[in-house]
């Protein structure tokens, strides 16, 4: 294992401090490990409070900020957070008009931010969860845990955080959160596995022409593995996987982000974007709005995610609306 | 089961963790995240400094501690299920001593609260499958008025197997169910830490 770290039992201490040092704007309490904005609380606002396993950088501390979150709940690496973390959160962030939770579907986080919102209503916040699962690759059936939350976890947080921002009240904000998960879909694909610093070994293995394909932001394996593709194939199986989940008819509005994993350069995002862009262009489906760069990584794994919201007018307007985050920026 | 006994417990579940850290992980890698082995060992590390100079009233008292120290400082899906089975349990025995008859319903009522968290029912691939099996063969004892020694025994043995026999299942909960058809061929690491946790219960009420 080679990391820039110091040592894998500090990796998510030594990171916050990092973060605290390097943004004025945020508040972090290494002692709560929750990330706030520096300016407390907006009175009469809605909180959008998320959290995760670490890793994901930006995801989840990066997006906080004015017209975005209110706090953050970084777990360790991969692993979610726990109830007191987001209760210290709720606490922190609320400004008396209550709190949403957005969360990703995975077992572990679904649980702690139950048992958070539990805690948090005998405190006498007000919360309202937003729960994430756009990723196709998994089979939404009673034989899974359900469909995983991947990027779209960025455009609810964006969209809802704006609508926060606004003053909306807390069933509004939840409402419009649940419309852009719906609305929303994912596929990925891995060229390389990531290594969790505390286990030290990659979570699957790749020869040099192999990829895996359908995988999730944990580096864990995904539905199957294929030759290594173009990017252009690579694209055209993943939007492939998103438009026969949800079909986009010619005129049809989107919002679109190609992401990378964590370990594939700007310059590929970009070879791939201009395949999105041709696929779209084919099928008259128009890209309003995008989003090309590491925006919800999995570590150092080499790959990209593909995320589509079919965007309504308030989906866009509320994406055009300021934010002012460490990674998201515009208009403020 | 006296209080010192069940601190001997806990104490020896943290040794287990420790010792099959890497072996969980590994099984982990396999269908998860590969962090399950890592998760158990600094919860339980959690569990045995919030144990010291804590006094019990009650057998149950050390359990609930135990319970809410994983919930607080576990994460993933191991915190709360693996935190609300040693809480669960733990609020049904409030005298100083538990025999094995009270120890079985406690533990039913420990894998009652993990079933409605997680929802997980036997045949899913995860912890359930090692637990039911251990909480049917500890009651079967305890009911034909075998003591609490040989109940444990009793349940560290359908442990095992019930975790051995998740190898060929395919995960319908938590993230191995991810990976669909994949899952199958692997032993699930939440049915083999729960194995561990039996293992250990009967290890120390040998007498």
């Amino acid at each position: 294992m080679k990391k820039l770290i110091n040592s894998p039992d500090t990796v998510l201490d030594d990171a916050l401090a990092g973060v605290a040092a390097a943004h004025p704007t945020l508040k972090v309490d290494l002692e709560a490990r929750i990330i706030t904005r520096a300016g407390g609380p907006s009175v009469g606002k809605v909180a959008l409070i998320s959290g995760g396993g670490s890793g994901h950088e930006p995801l989840h501390g990066g997006f906080v900020g004015p017209g975005m979150l209110h706090a953050a709940c970084p777990g360790e690496v991969f692993t979610s957070p726990v109830p007191d973390q987001m209760l210290a959160a709720a606490q922190a962030a609320d400004g008396g008009a209550g709190v949403v939770f957005v969360v990703k579907n995975y077992t572990g986080d679904v649980l702690n931010f139950e048992m958070a919102a539990e805690l948090a209503g005998d405190d006498g916040i007000e919360v309202a969860t937003v729960l994430v699962d756009d990723d196709v690759a998994v089979k939404d059936s009673t034989w899974t845990a359900g469909r995983r939350g991947t990027g779209a976890t960025v455009f609810v947080e964006k969209i809802a955080g704006a609508l926060a921002e606004q003053g909306a009240d807390l069933a509004s904000v939840a409402e419009i959160g649940r419309r852009v998960n719906a609305a929303s879909r994912s596929f990925a694909v891995a060229l390389s596995p990531c290594t969790t610093p505390a286990a030290g070994k990659p979570g699957f293995e790749l020869a040099e022409d192999e990829m895996e394909v359908g995988v999730g932001i944990h580096g864990e394996p995904g539905r199957s593995r294929e030759k290594l593709e173009p990017a252009a194939a690579i694209v055209a199986r993943s939007l492939d996987a998103i438009f026969a989940d949800q079909p986009l008819a010619a005129g049809e509005e989107t919002i679109v982000m190609v992401n990378g994993l964590g370990g594939t350069p700007l310059i590929e995002l970009y070879v791939a974007y201009a395949d999105v862009a041709k696929y779209f262009a084919e099928r008259g489906v128009r890209i309003a709005r995008n989003l090309v760069g590491n925006y919800i990584t999995s570590l150092e794994m080499a790959g990209a995610s593909f995320t589509v919201c079919k965007a309504d007018e308030q989906m866009l307007a509320l994406w055009d609306a300021p934010v002012n985050t460490p990674a998201l920026r515009w208009g403020a | 089961m006296d209080i010192h006994q069940t601190r001997t417990w806990v104490r020896s579940i943290a040794a287990a963790m420790d010792q099959h850290k890497d072996h969980l992980t590994q099984l982990d890698s396999a269908i998860g995240d590969a962090d399950h082995g890592v998760n158990m060992q600094r919860g339980f590390t959690a569990v045995v400094a919030a144990l010291d100079g804590y006094e019990p009233a009650g057998v149950g008292d050390v359990l609930v501690k135990t319970g809410t120290t994983l919930i607080s400082k576990v994460g993933g899906a191991a915190g709360p299920l693996y935190g609300t089975f040693f809480r669960a349990t733990g609020k049904q025995l409030t005298g100083p001593v538990a025999d094995a008859e009270q120890l079985a319903a406690a533990f039913d009522a420990g894998l009652a609260g993990v079933q409605k968290l997680g929802a997980a029912v036997l045949g899913d691939k995860t912890m359930v499958d090692a637990l039911a099996p251990a909480l049917e063969a500890f009651g079967a004892a305890a009911r034909a008025g075998e003591d609490e020694a040989t109940a444990a025994e009793k349940a560290a043995a359908a442990a095992e197997t019930g975790a051995k026999d998740t190898i060929p299942l395919q995960a319908r909960k938590g993230r191995a169910s991810y990976l669909g058809s994949r899952s199958i061929g692997h032993q699930d690491p939440g049915a083999t830490s729960a194995a561990l946790i039996f293992r250990t219960l009967a290890e120390v009420l040998k007498p």
